[in-house]
């Protein structure tokens, strides 16, 4: 590990990010915007007195899942083209440690992550009046977390995609499930066993129990952290698999 | 001189050599790409690999940068088996199509690739100065043309210092007089002790390369200077010698093994056997 060598690949990592206006407008704007419809999606549900807002829940769990989202679709595309044009190869050949590389990556998607949970998740407390137990600065770490778990899987997936129509198609196979299971639509408790036995070991889940936590505790508590020690768990365990998925020599 | 006897010795042994390969064979899957080659390359050289598109060139320079698992045989790089760690701060290498990222500047991209080697701004000038993009070095990779795409690729390697520098068909894309610098340029490097392996397929370049190694369907035809290729082709024009010399190959093929090249080393005033070894 070389700390200059991981920086100077997180600087590259985000100035080749800031030469792409739009996709700095769309990282940060559009969860702005789809946390928007989701608002006014419930906007008119009749509620018994003392339940919470179906937003309160659903939009909490948006928060986390964009970032995750996000950062997989981006990560996976970078890293293939960086596979692809053969900068990896050249960067292969030279002293830089392949964690370095990785790492440079997380740290500058976190970066970018960071920025934009904080756009959204100041945009649900602030004007769509999110009401949760939690602090907001905690629903910002998860989300975090998050993104790096979206970075480490796109990092890993690349390897398995020979071109950028072949990375998207990985979405479908390893972003959706994890939505769909993660307790959003259906509550965990309430599905059956085999999938209840699947979301128990998705990362997404640990990330949307974290969430509720935080929803019904005003301070953090002991699960809290236990979730967010697994999911950073889970990330650096793909990030070593995807270290291995990059060879020096081929075959 | 005695000089000569031991820098031979030496370059048998492989440990003078820049590079020395024994018998080395490169299979990309169960397809044979490299044939058994054996040559040594003398240290502080320009040398040309030539050959035909498709004759192992990429392959050859990949195994000598480390990307390339070799299947067979030998292959020393400085004095270590390529691949080892510590000759990745001393090898670099320049791929045929540009590995730069077109959508940072010229300097943000000689910058990273220095930054691997813990190389700082003054490096990234110069760098960027051997290659005359000096005044593009605020301008996007992307923005550029093809040849100045393949100097900053180029930059990129040299802000390394490397000690062995393999370019692979670095001259593609450039107008005559840019080619011309950049030929003055290895020159120079060569002069200074640098170590220079240039694969090229245009015959016209072979003659500004101290020796060349001739490479045909993964088997080395020969290694020879630029003055040998016209003499054993018959011709001043190494295009013509080249041809000359792939079809007195190719009439040797079917009949016998092809004969051992023996040529007169330049420098040593040694009789050294090279050439194509089954």
């Amino acid at each position: 590990m070389d700390v200059r060598m991981m920086l100077a690949t997180a600087r590259r990592v985000l100035s080749q990010l800031r030469h792409d206006h739009r996709s700095i407008a769309m990282i940060l704007v559009v969860p702005a915007l789809l946390l928007t419809a989701v608002y006014f999606l419930y906007e008119n549900e009749t509620l018994p007195p003392g339940m919470p807002r179906t937003f309160d829940r659903v939009g909490l769990m948006m928060l986390a899942i964009f970032p995750f989202v996000v950062m997989f679709l981006v990560t996976s595309i970078t890293m293939l083209r960086e596979r692809t044009s053969g900068t990896l190869e050249r960067l292969l050949t030279t002293p830089v440690h392949k964690a370095d590389l990785l790492f440079g990556y997380g740290i500058a998607f976190s970066l970018m992550a960071a920025l934009q949970s904080l756009v959204a998740t100041a945009m649900a407390y602030w004007v769509f009046g999110l009401d949760i137990a939690g602090a907001p600065g905690y629903v910002v770490l998860i989300a975090v977390i998050n993104a790096v778990l979206g970075v480490a899987l796109g990092l890993f997936c690349s390897a398995f995609a020979r071109t950028e129509f072949q990375a998207v198609q990985f979405m479908p196979v390893v972003v959706v499930p994890q939505i769909l299971l993660c307790g959003l639509f259906v509550a965990r408790d309430r599905m059956n066993d085999v999938l209840e036995a699947i979301s128990n070991v998705l990362p997404l889940t640990f990330s949307v129990d974290a969430l509720q936590e935080i929803a019904a505790h005003a301070e953090a508590t002991e699960r809290l952290w236990q979730d967010a020690g697994i999911m950073a768990a889970i990330s650096l365990g793909v990030l070593i698999l995807a270290a291995l998925t990059l060879r020096r020599r081929t075959a | 001189m005695s000089h000569s006897a031991a820098s031979l010795t030496m370059t048998r042994s492989g440990g003078d050599a820049a590079i020395a390969a024994a018998a080395l064979t490169v299979k990309l899957g169960r397809q044979p790409v490299l044939h058994a080659l054996d040559f040594t390359l003398p240290p502080g050289r320009i040398t040309g690999l030539l050959g035909p598109s498709g004759s192992g060139k990429t392959t050859l320079m990949r195994a000598i940068v480390g990307a390339q698992r070799i299947s067979a045989g030998t292959l020393t790089v400085l004095g270590l088996p390529a691949g080892t760690p510590s000759l990745r701060r001393q090898v670099g290498y320049v791929t045929q199509s540009p590995s730069v990222y077109p959508d940072l500047t010229v300097q943000a991209n000689v910058r990273y690739f220095g930054a691997m080697h813990r190389k700082g701004k003054a490096d990234v000038a110069e760098a960027i100065a051997a290659v005359g993009l000096g005044p593009l070095g605020r301008r996007k990779a992307a923005d550029l043309s093809g040849g100045q795409l393949n100097r900053v690729s180029l930059a990129c390697a040299l802000v390394a210092h490397p000690r062995l520098l393999v370019l692979d068909e670095p001259t593609v894309g450039l107008d005559p007089v840019l080619r011309a610098d950049l030929w003055d340029r290895f020159r120079a490097m060569a002069e200074a002790g640098t170590t220079l392996l240039v694969s090229s397929h245009v015959m016209e370049e072979a003659s500004r390369c101290e020796t060349l190694l001739l490479l045909r369907e993964g088997r080395l035809l020969s290694q020879l200077t630029p003055a040998e290729l016209s003499q054993r082709g018959h011709s001043s024009n190494l295009e013509q010698a080249f041809l000359a010399i792939i079809r007195e190959q190719e009439a040797y093929d079917g009949v016998s093994p092809p004969a051992q090249a023996s040529t007169r080393s330049r420098d040593t005033g040694v009789t050294k056997q090279h050439g194509s070894v089954r």
